[in-house]
């Protein structure tokens, strides 16, 4: 198969960056997007010429380091697909495929496609944690827990943390990303205790990041590689809630 | 090089409580005036990180990823081990020691896999009060399944991404230490060198990836976390990234590498599809539980899987070893698939696959019930390969995934240089010459959570920790030797793009070096290595400059190192004249083309000590006493 490349070039986040159109020859239907990309700047490299920057690592669906729009979806066409998942059998041979990197601005560009997504570490540092020192444990089974509430907490927590969810918002939210990691940790018991308090400066930290904020669109459900449902919002919007309500009530927000 | 292993005296199940007793402790209020450098962050680095900050240590962290998130345990599938006995079926502390001793065919530790069983209790403990969501029973408490090469279930799991979860929970608690500021955590960041200084490690020579900034930090312990080197063989199931750079520059400074000829190749991972391909997708080992591996019974069979009869089936897991049948250690299980592929018997286009068939399991549970098993895998299969697993058996294929070998280590987790302590799969002792499935994130988080803890502050308190500064000498001269490194890797301006040169060098590997060794391949390899080396050094183009974020280049530092540590892995495999797990050498088999042990010669730690550039690396060797395990020939029929 052969394609054509419009693939977005910036040297660093100063540089106003611009299109430029590679071929991509004699790929093989079989190999992944990511080979093929490798197979181009195989042949820049031989050239002498510097290959197009993109993170990827794990190149199985887990560890959410790629991070592309291809034609305009994050992570490609394909639903519940990390851009290493796809494959070239999913395009038409001769096709011109457009690769950018996530445009929103808590993620700046570092080079060429890849960008830097420290923002979502700096939330999950805000509370995304149960605060509990090792050695501390209770014996494992002493808390015995519904299958449902765990399998339903393993849904939220499968987040590979890739940004796709905000990379496709229109507003540029982080909603999906932060009400996974809450409902995943708020609603088991171990969680429990810290709820409140978690989702309160989860929220207040995605803010100062300058992440939108959420207005339906669902466009992050439909972008998450994970497929993680929205529920997770409207979860986390409750428990925002009920901890505003006792910080405006008594002055704090039931967990401190 | 001197090995003492310091394993303590007395009856092995006392030996942690005694030991953890007569180590010294280091004062709650000095805690802080000790700073510990952490390189890696996967399970054994995030572990070790965030323990030592929540006892009050000063922990940096580095990661090569954008975040410590990503490190290549979030990849692992299938489950953790943990001798907790809920299931009632016979499983112990002492079970769980005696089948990895067993699995690892007789080349580990036993202190050291007895300590590993004890505080496997306490991980599932510690994990799920972090919240880590392990599947459950309906009554709400936790669920298990089998591996291979064990007859117990005590495999804990969260779906096929128990190793993302895990190391999510690891990454959390990190995150609550850096948030509380005990930790500074610096991610796109590689370590290019460790600093020693009047002989012990006192500091690390890193790059930004990002800026191209190569720097020294100063500490007064240093930890590898920083995994496996499977990536020699080019194709592997490792992320693209993962390296031996770290502990290859920390052997040229002076830690033994021990076994480094131990590598697992994994008997069930998606089959080679091209030339293209960049990396192996491994598919959990927790299918064999429920998939049965076949190929058909005649050569060059171009009917499709349904259309041949079931006698005409080679069940041949079942058929050779009918007691562990399907569950087999990946060693023996690995080498059973090569031995049908190479008699001609193989499926798919390359004729190296054989089927993996859940089409039984379908039928006796339903459909939802083995999706809510393996849904994840099933639906990863299927991205891959365009085919639905559902319908028709997978076709899998033994690919590279795990070394056992690794920097060696004594009790506390030390290598040969003071200071310098190696956790996870970077270090050699748990697995021996095989690791049983569902043990690598066992033996990560005991290193990280429930040993390192102890024998760090151990260390810390009986060494002699003079105050220095990055502008020590050694400091600037380990740094300077790195900034040339990397100038001199921009300077070569040749022809082969770095990708090419380790596909060379991964081919070579893989036949010669791979799941079956002869003296006569390994002795062609050694001499071809530095060639391949030499080639490198005089004909890689590596674009661009030192200055920004350079992705060829880093990927050219990590094949040099790779192009250095092969011919000692050669070597090792040459000098290991027995096969026993992951090391099959052809010359060393029974009649049925099982692995022959050669206990009387070779019941030992085959540790390397270097020796200078294009010198031979000299060989030590840690003598293995078995006093509980008595060695026998491995039997899983």
């Amino acid at each position: 198969m052969r394609f054509t490349l419009k693939v977005w070039r910036q040297n660093g986040p100063g540089d106003s960056g611009r299109f430029v159109e590679y071929a991509a020859e004699d790929i093989s239907s079989d190999s992944s997007f990511l080979e093929m990309l490798d197979r181009v700047n195989e042949s820049l490299e031989a050239e002498g010429e510097e290959p197009i920057v993109f993170d990827h690592d794990c190149r199985e669906g887990i560890c959410g380091a790629c991070s592309m729009m291809i034609d305009g979806y994050a992570h490609g066409p394909e639903r519940g697909t990390t851009a290493c998942q796809l494959h070239m059998r999913h395009f038409k041979d001769g096709q011109t495929i457009t690769l950018e990197p996530w445009r929103v601005r808590p993620f700046p560009v570092v080079r060429d496609l890849m960008v830097d997504r420290s923002a979502f570490d700096r939330i999950i540092e805000s509370g995304g944690y149960v605060s509990v020192n090792t050695g501390s444990a209770p014996e494992a089974n002493l808390i015995p827990i519904p299958k449902d509430i765990a399998d339903d907490a393993f849904d939220s927590a499968t987040c590979i943390g890739c940004g796709a969810c905000a990379a496709s918002c229109p507003n540029g939210s982080a909603m999906l990303f932060v009400s996974a990691k809450v409902h995943h940790l708020n609603s088991l018991p171990q969680g429990e205790p810290e709820s409140l308090k978690r989702t309160a400066e989860m929220v207040m930290r995605m803010d100062e990041e300058g992440f939108g904020n959420c207005t339906n669109h669902g466009e992050c459900e439909v972008a998450c590689p994970k497929e993680i449902s929205m529920r997770n919002i409207s979860r986390m919007n409750r428990d925002f809630v009920r901890s505003s309500l006792l910080a405006r009530v008594f002055g704090s927000n039931g967990n401190s | 090089m001197k090995l003492d292993a310091r394993i303590p005296s007395g009856a092995i199940a006392e030996k942690w409580d005694k030991h953890r007793f007569e180590m010294k402790l280091v004062n709650p209020a000095n805690k802080r005036k000790h700073s510990v450098i952490v390189v890696g962050t996967g399970l054994a680095g995030a572990s070790a990180a965030a323990s030592l900050a929540e006892l009050g240590y000063s922990v940096r962290t580095f990661c090569y990823q954008d975040s410590a998130r990503r490190a290549h345990s979030i990849a692992a599938q299938g489950g953790i081990n943990a001798a907790k006995n809920y299931q009632n079926d016979g499983d112990s502390v002492y079970r769980l020691f005696y089948d990895t001793v067993k699995g690892g065919d007789y080349r580990a530790r036993e202190a050291n896999v007895y300590r590993l069983a004890q505080v496997s209790v306490n991980i599932i403990d510690q994990c799920v009060a972090q919240g880590v969501p392990f599947a459950r029973e309906y009554g709400g408490l936790l669920a298990n399944r089998s591996f291979g090469g064990t007859q117990v279930s005590r495999t804990f799991y969260a779906r096929g991404q128990t190793g993302q979860q895990l190391l999510l929970g690891a990454y959390q608690a990190l995150a609550r230490q850096v948030s509380a500021g005990k930790v500074e955590h610096h991610s796109r960041t590689e370590m290019l060198d460790v600093v020693l200084i009047d002989g012990r490690a006192r500091g690390v020579v890193t790059r930004n990836l990002v800026t191209g900034e190569i720097r020294t930090w100063v500490a007064d312990a240093v930890l590898l976390c920083t995994g496996g080197y499977s990536n020699v063989y080019y194709l592997s199931t490792n992320a693209m990234g993962c390296n031996v750079t770290a502990a290859w520059r920390a052997h040229r400074r002076g830690a033994g590498f021990a076994n480094p000829c131990f590598t697992q190749i994994h008997p069930t991972c998606i089959p080679v599809a091209g030339e293209e391909q960049s990396k192996l997708t491994l598919m959990s080992e927790s299918l064999r539980n429920d998939g049965r591996i076949w190929v058909p019974k005649k050569a060059d069979e171009k009917r499709r899987p349904p259309e041949i009869p079931e006698g005409e089936r080679d069940y041949y897991l079942e058929r050779r070893y009918p007691s562990f049948g399907n569950l087999v250690p990946r060693d023996v299980a690995s080498r059973a698939a090569k031995e049908r592929c190479d008699a001609g018997y193989g499926v798919g286009t390359t004729g190296y696959g054989v089927y993996l068939d859940f089409k039984d399991a379908i039928d006796r549970m339903g459909q939802n019930a083995i999706s809510e098993r393996y849904g994840n895998l099933f639906q990863m299969y299927e991205k891959i390969t365009g085919e639905d697993p559902y319908q028709t058996p997978m076709r899998i294929y033994p690919a590279p995934h795990y070394t056992m070998g690794g920097l060696w280590v004594d009790y506390n987790l030390m290598t040969t240089i003071p200071g310098l302590h190696a956790l996870g799969e970077a270090n050699f002792s748990d697995h021996g010459a095989n690791r049983l499935g569902a043990s690598a994130l066992m033996q990560g988080l005991a290193d990280g959570y429930f040993v390192i803890p102890y024998t760090l502050g151990h260390d810390l308190a009986t060494a002699d920790l003079p105050t220095v500064s990055e502008n020590h000498e050694e400091c600037r001269r380990t740094e300077e030797e790195a900034r040339q490194r990397v100038e001199r890797l921009l300077s070569i301006d040749g022809k082969r793009t770095v990708d090419d040169i380790h596909r060379e060098l991964g081919r070579l590997m893989w036949n010669e070096v791979g799941m079956s060794r002869t003296r006569e391949g390994l002795k062609k390899t050694i001499a071809r290595i530095p060639e391949l080396r030499e080639e490198f050094w005089k004909n890689v183009t590596v674009p661009g400059s030192g200055e920004h974020l350079n992705q060829s280049l880093e990927k050219a530092g990590r094949l040099a190192d790779f192009l250095e540590f092969a011919e000692v892995m050669a070597r090792d495999a040459l000098e290991r004249e027995e096969s026993c797990g992951g090391h099959f050498r052809e010359e060393h088999q029974t009649e049925e083309g099982e692995a022959m042990r050669d206990d009387d010669n070779f019941s030992h730690a085959s540790v390397w000590e270097w020796k200078g550039e294009n010198q031979a690396a000299e060989l030590h060797k840690e003598t293995l006493e078995f006093e509980h395990c008595k060695p026998t020939q491995r039997s899983y029929k």
